[in-house]
C-alpha cells in the first residue's frame, strides 16, 4: 500500500484493493480468481438501496471525544448527527466519561448548488469552533458538493491559521464507492492525516496495543485479559480522545477487531511508522482467537505468557463448547455480512458443526493492502471448506431467493434491517452486531448456545411467517440469484 | 443560503420515502446514491412491507455521475414492477440526478404510458426538507395518479394531518381523528397506515372536502387538490390535543360540513365527561407534587409546539415560556402560526422562536427564568439540557431515541390523557 498523507483524498476500495460487489460462485473459486487476478466484479441492473460510505466515516469520526464534524450539504447527508449524539452521550456515559463532541450540517439549499457556498462553510467552521472548542475539526463533503466541485481543501487550508486545533477536509462523496467500508478507511485517513504525530524521539517505551473496535463493548474484559501479557489495549475510535490519537505511532502494535474496519489505519501504522499490524484471522471462534492472541504474541514478544492463557482458558471451555456442539451437529445456515465477517464467522460456524449452505459477502476485497489474500478466506482454503458464494451490497432480493430455495435452519446477519425479512420468511435468524458476540472462548460459548436457543423456539419466526406476505413476486423466486448481473 | 445546523431536527426532501412508506403496498424507488435510503430511514417502526434498506435505488456511481443515470433509472423500474409486488411505485430523485440533470420525468412518464401505476416526485435534498418533501408526494399522486370525479360521496372527507415517520405518533393521531369524525357522522378517508392504500387514493377525487389538520404542511396540497380535483378544503391549524381543542375542532368542523350542532354537543360532551372523570381522580397529582412547576417549553416542529402549548395552557393551566418551532416553517407561514400561540385562554401569549439552531434553543432554555423546575417537550437533544436544569424532559419530537412508539397518541381527548400519562410517569421518578 502507498499511503499519501499530503493529499486528503484517497482512492477508493475498488481502484485500491480491487473490491467487487457483485459475484456468484463457490468460494474456492472466488479466491482462485482473485489470486489469479481473473476476478471480474459485475454490476446490477436492477438494485435495491445499500448503506453510504459518509455513514461509516462520520459515525466513525464522531466516536472520538470531543470533536467537531462539519457535514457540508443538504439536511439528509447530515442526518446521521441525531444518532451520533444519542452514541456520543450513552457510549460516554458508559464508560463514565464525558463527550462533547458535536456534528452539524450546513442544510445546503437549492441556491447553494448554483453559487457555491465555501464562504458559508467557512462562517460555520468558526462558529463551531467559538461555540464548542473541539480538539479536531473534520469538514465532510457530500455528493451534491462534491459534483459543483465546492473546494472544501482550499477552506480547510485557509482556516487553519486562524483555528488552535487540527482541521482536516474529509472527502465523503456517497457516489464514489459502492463499498461503504471505504468510509473507514476515509475516517482513518483523516485521523492519520491530521491527529497522528510522529513518534516522538525521547518517547517513553510502552506496553500499548492499539485495538481498533466499533463499540467497545468487551473493552473491560479485553483490558483484564491483556494483563496477563502486559499489554494495554488502546480502544478506537469510539470514546477515543485525541491526545490518545495523536501518539498511535509510539504504541506496541496495531490489531483489529474487523479486518474491512481496521486494515487502512493498521497498514498504514506499519507503512508510516513501523508499528506493527496484527495480521490474522479474526478472534471469532477458538482457532480465531488462538491464531490472533499467538500472532499478538509473536509480533509483541510474550508467546510464552499467550500459552500460558491459551492453555488455561482451553480447560475451561472446550468442554463446554464440545457439549454444545453435539446439539448443533447437522444444522444448516445461510450468511450475509461485511467480508471482514461472512468468512471469519463461516469458519466458526464450520467449527461447531454447522454447515454453511450459502456465505453471502456484501462486498469483497481482493486483496488486502499489503497485497495479500485476505486471511479468512486462505485459511478456509488451506482447510479445504467451500461452500456457495456470493457478493452483494446487501441486495436482500437475492437473500430472500436464496433462503427460499435452500430453506436454511438459520440466517445469520449484522446488518440493520437485514434479519427481519429472513424471519418473515420463517428462518430463525441471528443478529450478529456486536462485534464482540463470537469473541475469544466464553463468547464462542455463548454464542454456540444462542444459536441453539434460536433455533430451539422457532415460535416467533413461525407465528410472524404465517401472517406475513412478503413484497417479492413469485416470478422473482422463480429466477436465478444472478437475474440482474451484468458485465461493468 | 447555507446555515448552521446544529442539533437537527429534520431530514432532507428525500425523507419523503417515508410518506410512501406509510402507504400500503406503495413501494418507493430512489434514483440516488447507494446509502440515501439507510440514512433518512427511522430505525424503530420500519419493518413493514417494505423497509429502507430494500427500497429499489439506482445507487448511483461515479460514471452515472459523469454519463447520466437516466438507463439506469429505466431498468431499475423496469425491474422493480417485476420484483416487487406493490400497488403504486413512486420515483424519487436525489440530489445527484438533478443536479446532473438526469430527466427522471421523462423516464417516468415513458411508463406512464403503458400504464403502469408510476409516479414521479423530484425530492433533491437541497429543494427542501422532509416537511416539503412529504408535499410534494403527496401532489406527486394527486396530480399524476388522480383525475377529476363528478360523484361526490355525502359525507366523505379526506383527511390529512403531519408527516408519517417524522411524526412519531402519525400512525395513531390519524385513526383518532378518524374516530372523531366518524363519530359526527362523516366519513374520514385517509391514505396512511395499515388497511389504507390505493382504493383510499382512488376514493380521494369523490369527497366533499378535504380537512388538513396541521399548522402548514399540506396547504400546498390542499390548494393542488382544490385546482386539480376542485375539492375545497378546511384548513385547521391546530392538531386538537385534550378536552378544550378538541371541542373547538370538532365544532369547527362540523360547522363546516353542516352538521347539525346538537350531534357535536353530544358527542363533545360524552367525551368531555369521561375526560373529567379521569381528570378529577388525577388531580391531585398535578397540584400535589414538588417537581412540576407552571412554566413549560415545547421544541417541536409547528404542529406539536403549537397543540402541545394550547393543551398545556387551556386545559392544565401551565404557563408558557418561550416555544420553539424547529421545522424551518416557510416564513410566509410564520405570521399564522405566531398569531395561533398568542390565541390561549386568558389572554396568555406564548414567546414564540422559529429557530433550527439547536445551540441557539439551549442558550434560551438555560437562561430563561422557570420559577422552578423546567418542564421540556422536545427532540432528544433536550434531555440533556433539561436533566443539568433538573427539569422533567419528554422526548416527544424528532429525533426519538427516548421512546418506543407503535400506535400511542396524542390526539383528540384520549390522546390529551396519554400525554399527560407519559409526563406524569417522567414525573413520579423524582422526588424533591
Amino acid at each position: 500500500m502507498n499511503i499519501n498523507l499530503s493529499n486528503s483524498n484517497l482512492s477508493v476500495r475498488e481502484t485500491r484493493i480491487g473490491s467487487i460487489t457483485g459475484y456468484i460462485g463457490s468460494l474456492k473459486d472466488l479466491a482462485e480468481k482473485s489470486q489469479c487476478g481473473t476476478l471480474k466484479g459485475c454490476a446490477r441492473c436492477f438494485s435495491q438501496s445499500s448503506t453510504c460510505l459518509s455513514l461509516c466515516g462520520l459515525s466513525q469520526l464522531a466516536g472520538i471525544r470531543d470533536v467537531a464534524i462539519i457535514h457540508h450539504g443538504p439536511s439528509g447527508c447530515s442526518v446521521t448527527s441525531s444518532n451520533s449524539y444519542y452514541m456520543s452521550k450513552v457510549m460516554s456515559k458508559k464508560r463514565g466519561v464525558t463527550s462533547d463532541t458535536v456534528y452539524v450540517g450546513t442544510d445546503m439549499n437549492e441556491k447553494d448548488t448554483i453559487f457555491g457556498s465555501t464562504e458559508a462553510l467557512r462562517k460555520i467552521i468558526f462558529e463551531v469552533d467559538r461555540r464548542y472548542k473541539p480538539k479536531a475539526i473534520f469538514v465532510s463533503s457530500s455528493c451534491a458538493t462534491g459534483i459543483i466541485g465546492e473546494d472544501i481543501d482550499s477552506i480547510v487550508d485557509e482556516v487553519k491559521d486562524e483555528i488552535a486545533v487540527p482541521v482536516v477536509a474529509v472527502h465523503c462523496e456517497g457516489f464514489k464507492s459502492k463499498i461503504w467500508a471505504t468510509g473507514f478507511d476515509i475516517s482513518d485517513h483523516a485521523v492519520l492525516q491530521a491527529i497522528v504525530q510522529k513518534p516522538r524521539p525521547n518517547a517513553p517505551k510502552n506496553n500499548k496495543i492499539n485495538f481498533k473496535n466499533f463499540f467497545e463493548s468487551a473493552r473491560p474484559e479485553i483490558i483484564e485479559m491483556f494483563k496477563n501479557f502486559d499489554l494495554d489495549p488502546v480502544f478506537l475510535y469510539c470514546n477515543s480522545t485525541v491526545e490518545e490519537l495523536s501518539t498511535l505511532s509510539e504504541n506496541l502494535a496495531t490489531t483489529c477487531i474487523c479486518g474491512t474496519l481496521g486494515n487502512y489505519l493498521g497498514n498504514a501504522l506499519e507503512e508510516k511508522y513501523g508499528v506493527p499490524y496484527v495480521r490474522s484471522i479474526n478472534q471469532c471462534g477458538i482457532t480465531g482467537f488462538e491464531a490472533w492472541l499467538r500472532e499478538i504474541g509473536r509480533v509483541t514478544n510474550r508467546s510464552e505468557k499467550i500459552e500460558k492463557y491459551i492453555a488455561e482458558q482451553r480447560a475451561i471451555y472446550l468442554p463446554q463448547i464440545e457439549e454444545v456442539k453435539k446439539q448443533l451437529e447437522g444444522l444448516t445456515a445461510v450468511l450475509g455480512m461485511g467480508p471482514g465477517y461472512t468468512f471469519e464467522v463461516s469458519r466458526v460456524l464450520n467449527e461447531l458443526g454447522i454447515k454453511v449452505v450459502w456465505a453471502l459477502a456484501w462486498h469483497y476485497d481482493k486483496k488486502y493492502e499489503n497485497g495479500d489474500v485476505p486471511p479468512s478466506m486462505k485459511y478456509l482454503l488451506d482447510n479445504d471448506i467451500d461452500f456457495e458464494t456470493s457478493v452483494a451490497d446487501q441486495q436482500n432480493y437475492e437473500v430472500m431467493n436464496i433462503l427460499r430455495k435452500y430453506n436454511p435452519d438459520m440466517y445469520l446477519s449484522r446488518h440493520p434491517g437485514s434479519t427481519v425479512w429472513a424471519i418473515k420468511n420463517g428462518t430463525p435468524a441471528v443478529y450478529v452486531a456486536d462485534e464482540y458476540m463470537i469473541f475469544g472462548y466464553k463468547h464462542t460459548l455463548e454464542f454456540a448456545k444462542t444459536v441453539l436457543d434460536t433455533v430451539q423456539n422457532r415460535s416467533f419466526e413461525a407465528n410472524l411467517a404465517k401472517r406475513s406476505k412478503l413484497p417479492y413476486t413469485q416470478w422473482w423466486y422463480e429466477q436465478n440469484v444472478d437475474k440482474f448481473f451484468e458485465n461493468n | 443560503m447555507a446555515k448552521i445546523l446544529d442539533k437537527q431536527r429534520y431530514k432532507c426532501a428525500l425523507a419523503a420515502m417515508q410518506t410512501v412508506q406509510a402507504i400500503d403496498r406503495a413501494c418507493p424507488i430512489l434514483h440516488s446514491g447507494p446509502g440515501c435510503a439507510q440514512k433518512l430511514s427511522d430505525t424503530t417502526g420500519s419493518s413493514g412491507y417494505l423497509s429502507p434498506q430494500i427500497f429499489p435505488c439506482t445507487s448511483i456511481n461515479e460514471k452515472d455521475v459523469v454519463f447520466g443515470g437516466v438507463k439506469k433509472l429505466s431498468t431499475t423500474i423496469e425491474n422493480a414492477l417485476k420484483v416487487i409486488d406493490a400497488d403504486l411505485f413512486v420515483v424519487l430523485t436525489g440530489c445527484i440526478p438533478e443536479i446532473v440533470g438526469d430527466d427522471a420525468q421523462d423516464v417516468v412518464s415513458k411508463f406512464q404510458e403503458k400504464g403502469k401505476p408510476v409516479v414521479f416526485a423530484p425530492s433533491a435534498g437541497f429543494k427542501g426538507n422532509n416537511y416539503k418533501g412529504h408535499e410534494q408526494v403527496v401532489d406527486a399522486i394527486v396530480t399524476q395518479f388522480l383525475e377529476r370525479s363528478d360523484d361526490r360521496e355525502k359525507g366523505l372527507v379526506n383527511l390529512w394531518a403531519d408527516v408519517p415517520y417524522q411524526d412519531l405518533f402519525w400512525l395513531g393521531n390519524i385513526r383518532e381523528l378518524e374516530n372523531l369524525l366518524t363519530e359526527i357522522g362523516l366519513k374520514p378517508n385517509t391514505i396512511f397506515g395499515y388497511q389504507r392504500g390505493i382504493e383510499n387514493i382512488k376514493r380521494i377525487p369523490k369527497a366533499e372536502f378535504n380537512l388538513l389538520v396541521s399548522p402548514w404542511v399540506g396547504l400546498q396540497n390542499m390548494k393542488t387538490m382544490e385546482k386539480h380535483l376542485g375539492i375545497p378544503y378546511l384548513h385547521y391549524p391546530v392538531l386538537p390535543v385534550g378536552a378544550t381543542e378538541t371541542g373547538k375542532f370538532l365544532r369547527t368542523v362540523g360547522k363546516f360540513a353542516g352538521i347539525d350542532s346538537e350531534k357535536i354537543e353530544s358527542v363533545i360532551k360524552k367525551h368531555e365527561d369521561y375526560f373529567y372523570y379521569l381528570i378529577s381522580r388525577y388531580a391531585d397529582l398535578f397540584l400535589e407534587n414538588r417537581v412540576i412547576n407552571k412554566q413549560f417549553t415545547l421544541v417541536a416542529d409547528a404542529q406539536y409546539s403549537l397543540a402541545i402549548t394550547k393543551f398545556l395552557v387551556n386545559d392544565l393551566g401551565l404557563i408558557p415560556a418561550r416555544q420553539f418551532v424547529t421545522d424551518d416553517t416557510p416564513k410566509n407561514y410564520q405570521d399564522a402560526i405566531t398569531d395561533e400561540f398568542q390565541n390561549l385562554n386568558y389572554g396568555i401569549k406564548a414567546d414564540v422562536s422559529f429557530e433550527t439552531d439547536g445551540y441557539k434553543i439551549h442558550e434560551q432554555i438555560r437562561s430563561h427564568d422557570y420559577h422552578g423546575y423546567p418542564l421540556v417537550l422536545g427532540g432528544y437533544y433536550e434531555k440533556e439540557v433539561t436533566e443539568s436544569l433538573k427539569g422533567n424532559f419528554l422526548n416527544i419530537s424528532w429525533p426519538v431515541l427516548d421512546k418506543v412508539v407503535f400506535d400511542s397518541f396524542y390526539a383528540g381527548y384520549t390522546g390529551g390523557i396519554r400525554l399527560i400519562e407519559d409526563i406524569y410517569t417522567v414525573a413520579v421518578q423524582r422526588f424533591n
